[in-house]
């Protein structure tokens, strides 16, 4: 079996999700170009030799509809000859994307290919293309059906994390993630959106609030009770758990992932293409996975996830020097933490999606991205990075620097 | 059976006029009769409309529940072709067809009312419209699922047949399912009126159209997706997925109103099928039967005349009196409401003015009847006021001495040759008759509370009890409207005896270290009303520490303890926690907020490191009334397995879906019943082993109910 390595990687910043936001005005398929056409031109790449570009994309309906990955490759100039398929498992998109990439060249089906994502969820919001799960009343009965700050309400729950534990880790987060861009520690893989006439249009993560406190955080009401006790969620979920009372509600949108758009993308391929076009490979990818679990719970998976890419790997725990873990809900993050008893210093050490926001088919390339930095900048050697992923599923990567 | 008539302006009646059935219902034999009349009508060229009407007092009240098959799927699925075949005939005939509702038109006879092009109702608020059969576990199958919501709307249409609802002609003009309202005698001129007139141009159903839209969004809209979520969410909720007609409902709807009229017709019948075959469905029919049967006083005496009550004595107006005197008057009785104190009496009395108060501003009944009804309570203490009363009912206080007391002083005024009734829930009747000179003539009328909402009494036969009084009441229940059973005397009867298992078990778990959550919630996905502990804390505890210490006491060596014994004793001597009441019990009660479980059961029962399953807690929870049920038939505590079920069903809440304690068994197939209960009785104790009359059952494979299918 070939290597697959990693040779580059950028990412927008992300704006927030709404109309007021920066990237509003900006198209899906610009900001996917933006990506694309930043990872060819700072690496002077005769993109002919891309042989395929996986885009992962949550919500592929209207503009972000009918392969955005091969619409996105002819709207950045690529070589006709490259490829391109939008891949959807859901909040792990961009890190499944970047797995299938990486999977055509380690079965030598491919020598260098791009994977990453996109989402401008101000323009297509979540939730656009419908679906079955929840709606179908056959699959919902049969399943279970919950929406996800549910299940993050019951993880909370389950693994008995207080309001002030998530927000705890919610203010940590946004504290890291401003240190992080205090010191420059994105200035590598982040690219600014610029409009037509070359005007930039953002350059900084937009959504971050390092002023955020635990008495701010305070005066939240929780996101999820109506859902919960209106709609009947709440019952669903004790139905399937029914070890637990009453679901307590934890989660609002300061402890929860931010709403935002924005782009990734990551240039792997063989070490023979990196040395034909004079690239220096920067990490190897050493396994990934991903697996299915409860879907209620929905968001337990990465711990899942990483065991089994561990294994695959020929890895243990203890051979991850940082962990980069989605942080969808502060719970999900603690539970992995419980899970695999990791210490808060080694996993999300530049802050995560709670301050910067989810752009859900773009953040798992974003935060492998992020974490292969880190190693650089740490001089340390191995990560993983994971996503918790609807419907109970979850999508880990190991890499090793080089 | 069928009325053909064309006048002279070419306006076709078709009449439904059946005459071998009690009511008009659509049947094998009927059906063929409409479909010839619809054919006749399509094809005269001089008929220009056709009124659909009824020659009874009911327009049609759906389909004979002879054409379900018996669980024939084949037979029942030819029978819906047949009747999509008719439906789609008038739809697409060519000529305007008109239901003229002139009494109630339910299930199927609300269905031929949505294959008509329009719909006029009298204007009469008795007249009852809609689909209710999901109420005896059924979807409705005759094209309900399609057009209803084509015609209204999802959002309308889905609670309508979720919960059964059956609406008067206003209501129902107003939630748009039927199109006039006009007064009685002039419908068929109505109808007619709108043959000739509007219907020329109506020949054509909306969703037979190009241009058709769903009334308020589609499926597949933002709006649909919402409603759809939720309404399965909330469906799941309230069903905890016990009863496969409502969810069938939801998907039939969900997948037929995607797709054409026709396609969504085959969607339904499969759904029907579904439906129709499954135990839940075969439950609730024997249920609904069983009920009507109950209801009509089946266990009476048949050749006692039927008692003419006028007057009838309540002794004692706390909580149980006052119900009892207010149900009474709105039968039209005349009530002595008596008491110790005239306080006390004025204060039941006060209790049926509220009630009735209520009702008025509720607008279910008028002023001055209203007035009339509570003129007919008296109130007083004077036992001499009971003179002329046929009937007497004892609800004092559960005390043996007092309530000899009571039945004498008013036998001394109104004559041993009239019935005299306990209220009791716990006292054996027989000694309780001990107290009359003509016990033959004493019997138990066990009321459930709140009187006004519960529709049981249990009605109780003592040793010597004779037929007469069981006559009397009977017909008295039936004159208050409400379902009399009739058991033997017994500790706690039937109801109380076997319910009590539902909250000992739940405490025998919670012993055995399961952990408190798993214990209510068990109890309430297995379909019970409220789980076992929380039932604990509304009978409270300490009054099930009396009764179970008198148990213990009476039983003496044949006493089965329970696990959850010494746990009671400790809640009620050490903790002072007695439940609901005491705002501490099983729970803890807020001021403020929903009861949550005290925490402190924890430490009194440490929750054991591995957990049962959610399904081995409800087999326990439930089997064990069933078990408890066999012991009374095996007993003769109850003889009829109709009130064994309907009784379970109406007096404490035990769920439809399963059809009653005994259906129960029957459901789960006897020989795995009792292979369940033997290993339940080997590994939790001998109260789980089965009593000889299930295992003879098992040796013969015969369920309460006939053979396992």
């Amino acid at each position: 079996m070939a290597d697959a390595y990693i040779f580059d990687h950028v990412r927008t910043p992300r704006g927030k999700g709404r109309s007021s936001g920066a990237l509003h005005s900006v198209t899906p398929i610009e900001l996917a170009s933006t990506a694309l056409r930043a990872i060819r031109d700072r690496n002077d790449l005769d993109t002919a030799n891309v042989e395929d570009v996986m885009l992962g994309c949550v919500a592929p309906v209207g503009e972000q509809g009918a392969d955005i990955a091969r619409v996105a490759v002819i709207n950045s100039d690529y070589a006709e000859s490259t490829a391109g398929a939008q891949v959807n498992r859901f909040c792990a998109s961009g890190l499944e994307a970047v797995n299938i990439a990486a999977g055509q060249i380690m079965s030598g089906q491919s020598d260098m290919a791009i994977g990453g994502g996109v989402e401008s969820m101000s323009r297509v919001p979540m939730g656009s293309d419908g679906g079955a799960w929840p709606t179908d009343p056959a699959v919902a009965f049969r399943s279970y059906f919950v929406p996800q700050g549910i299940s993050a309400d019951l993880v909370a729950t389950k693994y008995g994390f207080s309001r002030d534990d998530v927000d705890s880790y919610a203010v940590e987060s946004q504290k890291r993630a401003q240190r992080s861009w205090e010191e420059g520690r994105f200035k590598d893989a982040v690219v600014p959106v610029v409009d037509i006439n070359g005007t930039t249009v953002l350059d900084h993560d937009e959504h971050m609030r390092p002023e955020t406190d635990m008495q701010s955080l305070a005066s939240l009401e929780p996101a999820f009770i109506n859902h919960g006790e209106q709609f009947g969620f709440n019952s669903v979920a004790i139905q399937r758990y029914p070890e637990i009372e009453k679901i307590e509600h934890v989660h609002h949108a300061g402890n929860s992932s931010g709403i935002v758009d924005g782009a990734s993308a990551m240039l792997l391929g063989t070490k023979e293409m990196g040395e034909k076009l004079g690239l220096t490979p920067r990490a190897r990818i050493r396994s990934f996975a991903s697996i299915g679990s409860e879907p209620t719970i929905m968001l337990t998976g990465p711990s899942l996830a990483a065991e089994k890419a561990l294994k695959r790997a020929g890895m243990e725990k203890g051979d991850i020097d940082l962990w980069e873990l989605n942080e969808a809900f502060a719970a999900v993050v603690l539970r992995f933490m419980q899970a695999l008893d990791i210490d808060h210093d080694e996993i999300n050490v530049c802050g995560g999606a709670i301050a910067m926001g989810h752009p859900l088919g773009a953040t798992g390339a974003m935060i492998l991205g992020t974490v292969l930095d880190e190693l650089e900048r740490t001089g340390q050697s191995t990560a993983l990075a994971t996503l918790c992923v609807g419907a109970g599923m979850g999508t880990a990567t190991i890499i090793e620097r080089l | 059976m069928m009325d053909y008539n064309v006048d002279g302006d070419g306006v076709a009646t078709i009449t439904w006029n059946v005459s071998n059935r009690p009511m008009n219902v659509m049947n094998v034999e009927t059906m063929t009769a409409y479909a010839a009349a619809v054919e006749k009508a399509v094809d005269d060229e001089n008929v220009k409309g056709v009124i659909i009407a009824s020659a009874h007092k009911e327009f049609l009240v759906g389909a004979d529940l002879s054409v379900m098959g018996d669980g024939d799927a084949s037979m029942l699925e030819e029978f819906m072709r047949v009747l999509h075949g008719i439906f789609r005939r008038m739809e697409k005939g060519g000529k305007p067809f008109v239901a003229a509702i002139n009494g109630h038109a339910l299930g199927g006879g609300y269905e031929i009312c949505l294959a008509c092009h329009h719909r006029i109702a009298a204007d009469d608020p008795k007249i009852k419209i809609g689909l209710p059969e999901a109420k005896i576990g059924l979807l409705p199958g005759g094209g309900g699922t399609q057009r209803l919501p084509r015609m209204i709307g999802m959002q309308q249409a889905l609670p309508l047949m979720l919960e059964g609802k059956e609406l008067a002609p206003k209501a129902a003009l107003n939630m748009g399912m039927v199109d006039e309202m006009v007064p009685a005698s002039e419908l068929l001129a109505a109808a007619k009126a709108w043959v000739l007139g509007d219907g020329q141009k109506t020949k054509v159903q909306p969703w037979d159209k190009k241009s058709f839209k769903m009334p308020g969004g589609a499926v597949q809209s933002p709006m649909g997706q919402q409603a759809f979520a939720a309404g399965n969410a909330m469906l799941h909720q309230r069903t905890y997925g016990n009863y496969p007609a409502q969810r069938n409902i939801m998907s039939s709807v969900f997948e037929g109103c995607q797709v054409d009229i026709d396609t969504g017709l085959t969607i339904e019948i499969r759904y029907l099928i579904a439906t129709a075959t499954t135990p839940e469905c075969k439950n609730m029919i024997r249920l609904f039967f069983a009920i009507t049967e109950a209801g009509k006083g089946a266990g009476r005496p048949k050749d006692i005349p039927i008692a003419t009550l006028t007057k009838v004595g309540v002794l004692g107006a706390g909580m149980m009196g006052a119900g009892i005197a207010y149900v009474t008057a709105m039968a039209g009785l005349d009530v002595v409401l008596l008491d110790m104190q005239q306080a006390g009496a004025d204060k039941g009395k006060a209790h049926a003015e509220d009630l009735i108060k209520k009702r008025v501003s509720r607008r279910r009944m008028d002023k001055d009847k209203g007035e009339a009804t509570l003129a007919r309570i008296h109130a007083t203490t004077d036992f001499a006021e009971l003179a002329g009363c046929e009937l007497v009912i004892e609800a004092v206080f559960e005390d043996r001495a007092i309530k000899a007391d009571v039945t004498q002083k008013t036998l001394a005024v109104t004559g041993d040759g009239i019935t005299f009734a306990s209220n009791t829930s716990t006292l054996p009747i027989t000694g309780l008759a001990g107290a009359s000179s003509r016990p033959d003539n004493f019997i138990g009328l066990h009321f459930f509370s709140p009187v006004d909402r519960m529709p049981l009494v249990e009605i109780i036969m003592g040793k010597e009890t004779g037929d007469g009084a069981l006559a009397v009441a009977i017909d008295y229940v039936k004159a208050i409207r409400k379902t009399p059973i009739v058991v033997n005397d017994s500790r706690g009867f039937y109801t109380s005896r076997v319910f009590g298992t539902y909250v000992r078990e739940g405490l025998a778990l919670l012993a055995d270290g399961v952990a408190p959550a798993l214990i209510e919630n068990a109890g309430k996905m297995a379909g019970m009303p409220v789980g076992p502990l929380a039932m604990a804390d509304e009978v409270s505890i300490d009054l099930m520490y009396k009764i179970g210490k008198q148990t213990q006491e009476d039983m003496g060596d044949d006493y089965i303890a329970v696990p959850g014994d010494d746990l009671v004793q400790k809640l009620v001597e050490d903790l002072g926690r007695l439940g609901r009441k005491t705002a501490k019990g099983f729970y803890d009660y807020p001021e403020k907020g929903d009861k949550r479980l005290w925490p402190g059961l924890a430490d009194l029962c440490p929750p054991a490191a591995e957990q049962p399953s959610v399904e081995d807690v409800k087999m326990r929870l439930m089997y064990i009334q069933s078990i408890e049920t066999a012991r009374c038939m095996e007993e003769g505590v109850v003889t009829e397995k109709r009130d064994a079920d309907v009784g379970s069903i109406m007096g404490w809440g035990f769920p439809p879906f399963r059809g009653g304690v005994l259906s129960l068994v029957d459901t789960i197939g006897i020989e795995d019943f009792v292979a369940e209960c033997d290993r339940l009785a080997q590994a939790h104790g001998a109260r789980f082993s089965p009593p000889k009359l299930l295992r003879d059952m098992a040796a013969k494979g015969e369920g309460f109910y006939g053979k396992a299918a």
